[in-house]
């Protein structure tokens, strides 16, 4: 706790310019990060580039906490491919894999069936009331790419919001406080 | 600047650097393998072959599937996702992707396999056009590393045909 009480008595002896200036520099970290964020939005392709995995529908290949890199084009969506939707009425996306694919003649309109790989049976009872497929406008983009573990802060973070505030709390005052 | 704080900071964001960097390492490592999977299907039996109440058609087969998949793992393969599906055009539908099995390769031992199995998911057409239909049987893989990239690929197998009349 005498750590707290230093950082405290240091934001005490600085001048307003110091202040100012401290300011200036978290916004300017805020910035960059959200620049970074929307420039990935833009070159994946999808709006969210990066997934938590949350529950264990796909074992053992993803298990709760791994992250899926998503990327989203033009291409047709084709069987195995593993796909995040979101169904309407449910804020949270889903991360499955496609086992079904019917594709028009004329318009190329695909109706599209998924199943998590661990589920016994497809995703028909998780679709919205009386839906039967997916279709491309609730496909948020396919999975590439996979890094186990990292998404377990997300998920920490989520569930207790708590650790949240604390990690934000001490970051801000640790940035304030700093003489540089 | 020697403070616990900092030096604790700097060694967090020196180690999640060089743990991203043995990732992405890892997964190029991937690349340099060059793959030579075989496999073989058989239909053995159409068990049957009706139209719903609803108008679609629906088919139930047995199949006899075997494949070495042995050539597709590396160290850093966690497991290969392997699926049979029935592919086929209609005059509504450019195409038709069904799959009838699936299964899960954990590792290189089990990657030589030859199964005896009836179609597990449901083999429906969107509408009734199956009788005396051409399709292919495609044998899909998807290869779900340790870290980093997943990469899929496909053997085509054609000359299957659909009976011409119900049973």
């Amino acid at each position: 706790m005498g750590w707290v009480g230093d950082q405290i008595d240091s934001l005490r002896s600085m001048n307003v310019r110091q202040l100012l200036t401290q300011t200036i520099s978290l916004g300017m970290i805020i910035t960059s990060a959200l620049i970074i964020w929307k420039v990935q939005q833009c070159v994946t392709g999808s709006e969210s580039p990066v997934v938590v995995v949350l529950s264990e529908s796909m074992e053992p290949g993803f298990q709760r906490g791994d992250i899926l890199f998503l990327r989203m084009s033009k291409d047709p969506i084709r069987s195995g491919e593993i796909v995040v939707f979101n169904i309407d009425g449910r804020e949270i996306p889903i991360v499955h894999r496609v086992i079904k694919v019917h594709e028009r003649q004329d318009t190329g309109e695909v109706d599209v069936l998924t199943k998590g790989d661990n589920n016994p049976g497809d995703d028909r009872l998780l679709y919205a009331r009386g839906q039967l497929w997916l279709h491309r406008q609730h496909i948020m983009g396919r999975a590439v790419g996979f890094l186990p573990y990292v998404g377990w802060v997300t998920i920490l973070m989520t569930e207790k919001p708590i650790i949240k505030y604390v990690l934000i709390g001490s970051l801000g005052l640790l940035m304030i406080a700093s003489k540089e | 600047m020697h403070s616990f704080a900092y030096r604790a900071n700097a060694l967090l964001t020196f180690s999640l650097t060089v743990l991203a960097l043995m990732c992405a390492m890892a997964s190029v490592s991937d690349n340099f393998n060059s793959p030579s999977p075989t496999s073989q299907v058989q239909v053995l039996n159409i068990n049957w072959f009706q139209k719903k109440p609803d108008g679609d058609d629906e088919v139930s087969l047995t199949l006899n599937v075997s494949a070495n998949l042995q050539s597709l793992f590396t160290w850093n393969t966690k497991q290969v996702f392997v699926f049979l599906a029935a592919e086929y055009e209609t005059p509504k539908n450019a195409l038709n992707q069904v799959s009838l099995w699936d299964g899960i390769i954990p590792s290189k031992e089990y990657a030589v396999f030859g199964i005896h199995t009836n179609s597990k998911y449901r083999f429906i057409d969107q509408g009734s056009n199956l009788r005396g239909k051409d399709f292919n049987l495609t044998l899909h893989w998807h290869v779900m590393p340790k870290t980093g990239k997943m990469s899929a690929d496909k053997i085509v197998m054609t000359g299957f045909k659909l009976p011409d009349v119900y049973r």
